[in-house]
């Protein structure tokens, strides 16, 4: 029997396998950023170990980093312990570090794509749920925990049960206006939180194959929203192209011997995943969250839905939840809904293509009074890319504030958060309570309804300006 | 990591499913650059409402988590395992857990016992009956019991975790005993693959 895609860079990693025991698994890549690794790092100098391969270990700033006055000492003293304490970290075991300021600075998982740090077939790891992003490119890609940095650190290796492979198989193309990120998003409502429990996925057919490696490192970048372990996408024409030319990307004779190997990283035909699921991607619409978890989602030209619609006990009371929380009633219309902020950004939607398209938008618009939009392109490089062509000048003509890279609203960790109640369109991935600052009400969208939305004040899609 | 047989402690209901690690600890509170201290910020939206079990005074000292399904989604910040810990956690039971969160546990030594979702109603029924009751988890055994005798079922964890929690093994020492593999399997290595650092 073949393998699945999966199944080929996992066996291509194992340095040992017992039975009844997880396998070492090699690790090609070890990403780090300032909230996970301070324990890690520790933790080594406990035990008086080094790392064993910094040559294979990136670190950059990220989630507690201000996009504003970056130049500056940070204010809040907490992050700028973590911060300080990463530098320290980088500086004593010999790993390369990209700090704020730096034209590398920037999300850690769009850093290593835009390096060309990340290729297809390898493993990489970081201690952060949202490393999954990297399997667009055919890498086995997952997050871990701070104990699993150490692991890392330490060996190189992590020691993992092999998960069972899931195909999301989607048929058809997207229309146009419908974007990568409302895939997601419909498959997430689709499957529900746990849906992707155990598996890693590959996600395959016409709608993937069609889309742009930033379209795919938003899919993937979402798999560990509906609970799977990794997922990934067989590297094509597509991904070569992105690769080609990148500062860390092979080169020569080396390139012609990657791209032959990679070539070789597709699920065979005869090969058989344990669970499919196929979709239709002609019948999708742009998809808006409601609630608190990223399951929570009907399509933009729905209703708000009651608790009355769900059967099980346990979703019923999730939904009244989070409708109390989210200050909502049933059956309003999700285009009724006013937003304070809207935020574009973030590893899910935060790269140039992203912005490209939010601009493309907004031109000629401006942001309507009483919301405001925040653009936070997700590395420097990217923010470079986009002054160069111009679109800074387009966001911040209709009244947007353009910022510098980070994590920024995604989540409540540096200064740019939601107050108590306040409203956001947001093209991050989670919209868990308290997740964009505390008591602050998140409904995740793609960039064309975060730009509409911008411009409209309430939850709009392009085709309502 | 200490050696975890048996524990018998004060049982927590927490009746919520799909608590995700931003409720267990909010991103507010992961700024810190150790490993204790997190237990402020366990449930710290939820500790708010008076009304919350932790703030009921017959559950101090509780050490049994009985949740609803699908515990631990979302981020992967192992401080929700450290702030379960740090405030005296020492068992997580729930008939789902989300993978990153259970290897977390597995490698923190916290054990997250996955259960029938019958066992956590029965158990939910228990401390209803029984509040501040005390639930045996027996990892030997792999059984979860009330004194009472109403429940006495299994649980199920990974073997190979298991029987690293019971001899209290540290994953990195293990993996070190393997260097000589690490090496080999390095040597074969294809040469265009990237690295960070050039010489
Ligand atoms: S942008 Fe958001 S999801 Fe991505 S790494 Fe930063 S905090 Fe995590």
């Amino acid at each position: 029997m073949g393998k699945t895609l999966a199944e080929k860079v996992w066996d291509e990693h194992v340095v040992r396998s017992n039975p009844g025991e997880p396998d070492l698994l090699y690790i090609d890549l070890h990403l780090i950023h300032e909230v996970t690794s301070p324990q890690a790092f520790d933790g080594l100098r406990l035990a008086n170990r080094k790392v064993r391969r910094p040559d294979l270990t990136l670190a950059t700033e990220d989630h507690n980093v201000p996009t504003l006055d970056w130049d500056k000492p940070i204010a809040d003293p907490v992050s700028k312990t973590q911060v300080d304490t990463l530098r320290k970290n980088a500086a004593d075991f010999g790993v390369r570090l990209h700090p704020l300021g730096d034209v590398e600075q920037g999300i850690v998982h769009v850093v290593g794509p835009q390096l060309g740090l990340t290729q297809p077939g390898m493993t990489i790891v970081c201690g952060d749920s949202h490393t999954s992003t990297h399997g667009a490119f055919g890498a086995i890609a997952f997050g871990i925990g701070t104990s699993e940095v150490e692991h890392v650190l330490a060996t190189q290796t992590l020691m993992q049960a092999k998960p069972k492979t899931m195909a999301v198989t989607v048929n058809g193309s997207l229309p146009p206006g419908v974007t990568s990120k409302d895939l997601v998003l419909t498959l997430i409502a689709h499957t529900g939180t746990g849906g992707g429990q155990g598996y890693i996925v590959e996600y395959r057919g016409q709608a993937i194959e069609e889309l742009s490696m930033e379209g795919r490192m938003t899919v993937c970048n979402m798999s560990i929203e509906w609970g799977a372990k990794a997922g990934l996408i067989a590297p094509d024409q597509t991904t070569f192209d992105y690769i080609e030319g990148k500062p860390e990307a092979p080169k020569g004779a080396d390139w012609d011997a990657a791209v032959a190997h990679w070539k070789t990283l597709v699920t065979d035909d005869d090969a058989e995943f344990d669970k499919e699921i196929v979709l239709d991607a002609s019948t999708m619409t742009p998809f808006v969250t409601w609630g608190t978890n990223p399951g929570q989602g009907v399509p933009l030209g729905a209703t708000v839905p009651s608790p009355d619609d769900f059967d099980e006990p346990n979703d019923k009371i999730a939904t009244e939840k989070a409708l109390e929380y989210m200050g909502l009633e049933a059956g309003t219309p999700m285009r009724d809904i006013k937003v304070d902020t809207v935020f574009v950004g973030s590893c899910t939607n935060g790269r140039i293509e992203d912005l490209r398209l939010a601009a493309e938008i907004i031109e000629g618009h401006k942001v309507a009074d009483g919301t405001r939009l925040l653009v936070v392109p997700g590395s420097v490089r990217v923010r470079n890319q986009a002054i160069e062509e111009g679109l800074d000048k387009i966001f911040i003509e209709a009244g947007a504030e353009w910022r510098g890279a980070g994590c920024s609203m995604c989540l409540g960790m540096n200064p740019d958060q939601l107050a108590p109640q306040e409203r956001s369109a947001s093209t991050s991935n989670r919209n868990f309570e308290g997740r964009q600052g505390k008591g602050g009400r998140t409904h995740l969208v793609s960039i064309p309804v975060a730009a509409a939305t911008a411009v409209r004040g309430t939850l709009s899609s392009p085709a309502d300006l | 990591m200490e050696k975890f047989t048996s524990h018998t402690g004060v049982g927590v209901p927490l009746k919520r499913s799909n608590v995700d690690t931003d409720q267990i600890i909010p991103a507010v509170y992961l700024k810190r650059v150790t490993r204790t201290g997190f237990e402020d910020g366990l449930f710290a939206a939820w500790r708010n409402d008076p009304d919350f079990v932790l703030n009921n005074p017959v559950y101090a000292g509780g050490s049994v988590l009985v949740a609803g399904p699908d515990f631990g989604t979302g981020s992967s910040r192992e401080h929700a395992v450290w702030a379960l810990q740090n405030y005296g956690f020492k068992v997580v039971l729930s008939a789902r857990f989300a993978d990153i969160f259970r290897g977390n546990s597995g490698k923190a030594g916290l054990v997250a016992a996955q259960v029938d979702e019958k066992v956590i109603q029965a158990l939910w029924d228990y401390l209803e009956d029984n509040p501040g009751g005390t639930i045996t988890v027996d990892l030997e055994a792999k059984t979860v019991s009330t004194p009472d005798g109403e429940v006495q079922d299994s649980f199920d964890i990974d073997d190979y975790t298991r029987w690293r929690l019971l001899e209290g093994l540290d994953d990195i020492g293990i993996t070190l005993g393997h260097d000589a593999d690490i090496a080999a399997y390095e040597s074969t290595r294809p040469s265009w693959k990237p690295v960070t650092q050039h010489a």
